[in-house]
């Protein structure tokens, strides 16, 4: 098992190297440096700008002192919030974020796993179908657009929750950001549980269970369940990506300062040092939670381990 | 599934031939008639936005642009999608191991943010558009593809090629390449809804489509902001790109079912 892990963590290595490279040479090979566009500059203060910021140096020493900066947890300082490091920024930002999506992913999980057994057992039923349209409906249409299509009615026309984050205080403005970042996820959820748990509840030794007497409830909790949860963690790591980059949205939507917002806001006045860190940083979170998933996968499935 | 191909169809006709019953222009601002909401009067018949400009002929040109900006990213991740998994599959051995290992190594990454990273670093524009948002969707296509190609690999036909002397680079592309087909237009219609979900995604930021163009992720932006008096707005790009994620979603996985029962993905 340590080896696996073992294994698993210096597979992680090349990749968060590609993604430290091809995004350090994304935002270098552009026209033009980040200054261009503030005309009437002195030459000499550019000049002083392009050395503050390392933009002076040849391109691969530049990208070799941005990758040991990286090392020392350090992501050079802001382009636009001057005064700030892109960490500071990075770390004011992030638990807002972690909070809402980790709450997301836990209801996603709750209700998409729930939503996805019931559907198996009673597979063809009209719950069954109304939780599979449901699941088409949910997987189709984008956060964007259910969002604030649920602001519209549940906070500007009943007045039932909160509309917007600042200005309004305790739980009730945590509902609808997570519940609109989550209900993707439910969909994924639902439909990856159903699709297996049929496949394993159809598997000999769930009838061999069944023949020793067994009830359904016993059947699936001690049986079914372990094995029909293998597709669903696989999925985990593409959710983690899915839950991010929906918190972009959401924290756009209801005007949440996380770092969603602070990374579009980024984006539209073009952060360069800011933007670069935040998807560095979005990606070495998805790798390592990746590995987290593999080596859980390992854990559950004892099969995985020898290959 | 023939009703979700029905409804697109009708959807793509109205979106071209609509503005052509309109007497207003997709730019032409009119500050006498701002946020009308839906009206036969003045022939707007989805309103008027914050600039006093035709929301109708807007939210058509914002479904034109969807579309196209849909089926030029598929084609260029079709393409990709196709020569690397077909070349994977086809040679094999070490170098099919390389490259899906570096398909997978992709898969988990969230890739929209990379696309916003081009659009940060260079100048926005269509094409750009266009380029990334394929660039970042060949990985399930690669991969179907690699799968089919081992298979038709072993075929006779390919070793009668092989035997009378036909290059790698011309059986892949005149042997292997035709034999997909079928299985790369049924991919292909799963994968025009993720890029309409991406393209909508970046306009929605403000990172996509600029203004005075638009595209339905721009006029749900714009909705957001009116949202208070001017619910119409939003809802009505909303239901639109609503119904044309559903109605391709629906479709494709009707026509995966269809062609391919054995294959559960």
């Amino acid at each position: 098992m340590l080896r696996y892990a073992l294994l698993r963590l210096l597979g992680a290595i090349p990749t968060l190297l590609l993604v430290i490279v091809l995004a350090f040479l994304m935002v270098h090979a552009a026209p033009g440096g980040p200054f261009v566009d503030e005309r009437g500059l002195p030459p000499a203060i550019e000049a002083r700008l392009d050395e503050a910021y390392d933009l002076d140096k040849p391109l691969p020493e530049q990208l070799w002192r941005y990758m040991v900066r990286l090392a020392h947890g350090d992501f050079g300082p802001s382009f636009r919030y001057t005064d700030y490091t892109v960490s500071e920024l990075i770390a004011g930002a992030f638990p807002l974020s972690l909070r809402l999506g980790a709450a997301a992913m836990a209801l996603a999980l709750v209700v998409g796993l729930a939503a996805g057994i019931l559907a198996a057992l009673r597979s063809n039923s009209l719950a069954d179908r109304f939780v599979m349209t449901f699941a088409m409906t949910g997987i189709s249409i984008p956060v964007f657009v259910f969002a604030p299509v649920l602001v519209l009615f549940l906070a500007v026309r009943l007045h039932w929750l909160p509309a917007g984050w600042s200005g309004n205080e305790g739980p009730a403005r945590w509902i609808l950001p997570i519940v609109s970042l989550a209900l993707p996820q439910i969909a994924y959820i639902a439909r990856l549980m159903r699709a297996s748990m049929i496949d394993v509840l159809g598997s000999d030794f769930i009838r061999t269970a069944r023949a020793q007497g067994l009830g359904t409830v016993a059947v699936v909790r001690y049986h079914a369940l372990k094995p029909a949860l293998l597709p669903v963690l696989s999925y985990m790591g593409p959710a983690v990506a899915a839950i991010l980059t929906g918190s972009v949205v959401v924290e756009e939507v209801f005007g949440i300062p996380g770092l969603g917002q602070l990374f579009v806001r980024g984006a539209l006045n073009r952060d360069y040092t800011l933007v670069l860190g935040i998807v560095i940083f979005y990606a070495v979170l998805v790798i390592t939670l990746n590995l987290v998933v593999d080596i859980l996968y390992g854990v559950i499935d004892p099969r995985i381990r020898r290959r | 599934m023939k009703r979700f191909g029905g409804i697109l169809v009708l959807i793509v006709l109205i979106a071209f031939l609509g503005p052509l019953l309109s007497p207003h222009d997709y730019q032409q601002t009119n500050f006498d008639n701002i946020l009308l909401p839906p009206t036969a009067a003045g022939m707007h018949w989805f309103g008027t936005d914050d600039l006093g400009r035709d929301l109708f002929v807007r939210t058509m040109l914002g479904v034109q642009i969807t579309i196209l900006v849909a089926v030029v990213a598929s084609i260029v991740s079709l393409v990709i999608g196709v020569l690397y998994g077909a070349v994977a599959g086809y040679v094999g051995g070490r170098v099919d191991a390389v490259m899906m290992r570096f398909v997978d190594t992709l898969y988990a990454l969230p890739f929209i943010f990379f696309v916003i990273l081009l659009m940060v670093a260079f100048e926005r524009n269509f094409l750009l558009i266009f380029v990334a948002i394929g660039a970042t969707n060949w990985l399930d296509m690669a991969r179907i593809v690699r799968g089919q190609t081992l298979s038709l690999r072993e075929r006779e036909f390919v070793d009668a090629a092989r035997l009378t002397g036909v290059s790698t680079a011309r059986i892949i592309l005149r042997h292997i390449a035709p034999n997909l087909v079928g299985v790369v237009i049924v991919y292909v219609t799963l994968t025009i809804p993720q890029a309409i979900l991406f393209e909508s995604f970046l306009s929605f930021l403000g990172l996509g489509i600029q203004e005075p163009q638009t595209s339905l992720g721009t006029l749900v932006d714009a909705g957001v902001n009116q949202m208070q008096g001017a619910s119409y707005m939003l809802l009505i790009p909303a239901a639109m790109l609503a119904v044309i994620l559903l109605c391709f979603n629906f479709f494709g996985d009707a026509l995966r079912d269809a062609f391919d029962a054995r294959q559960s993905r």
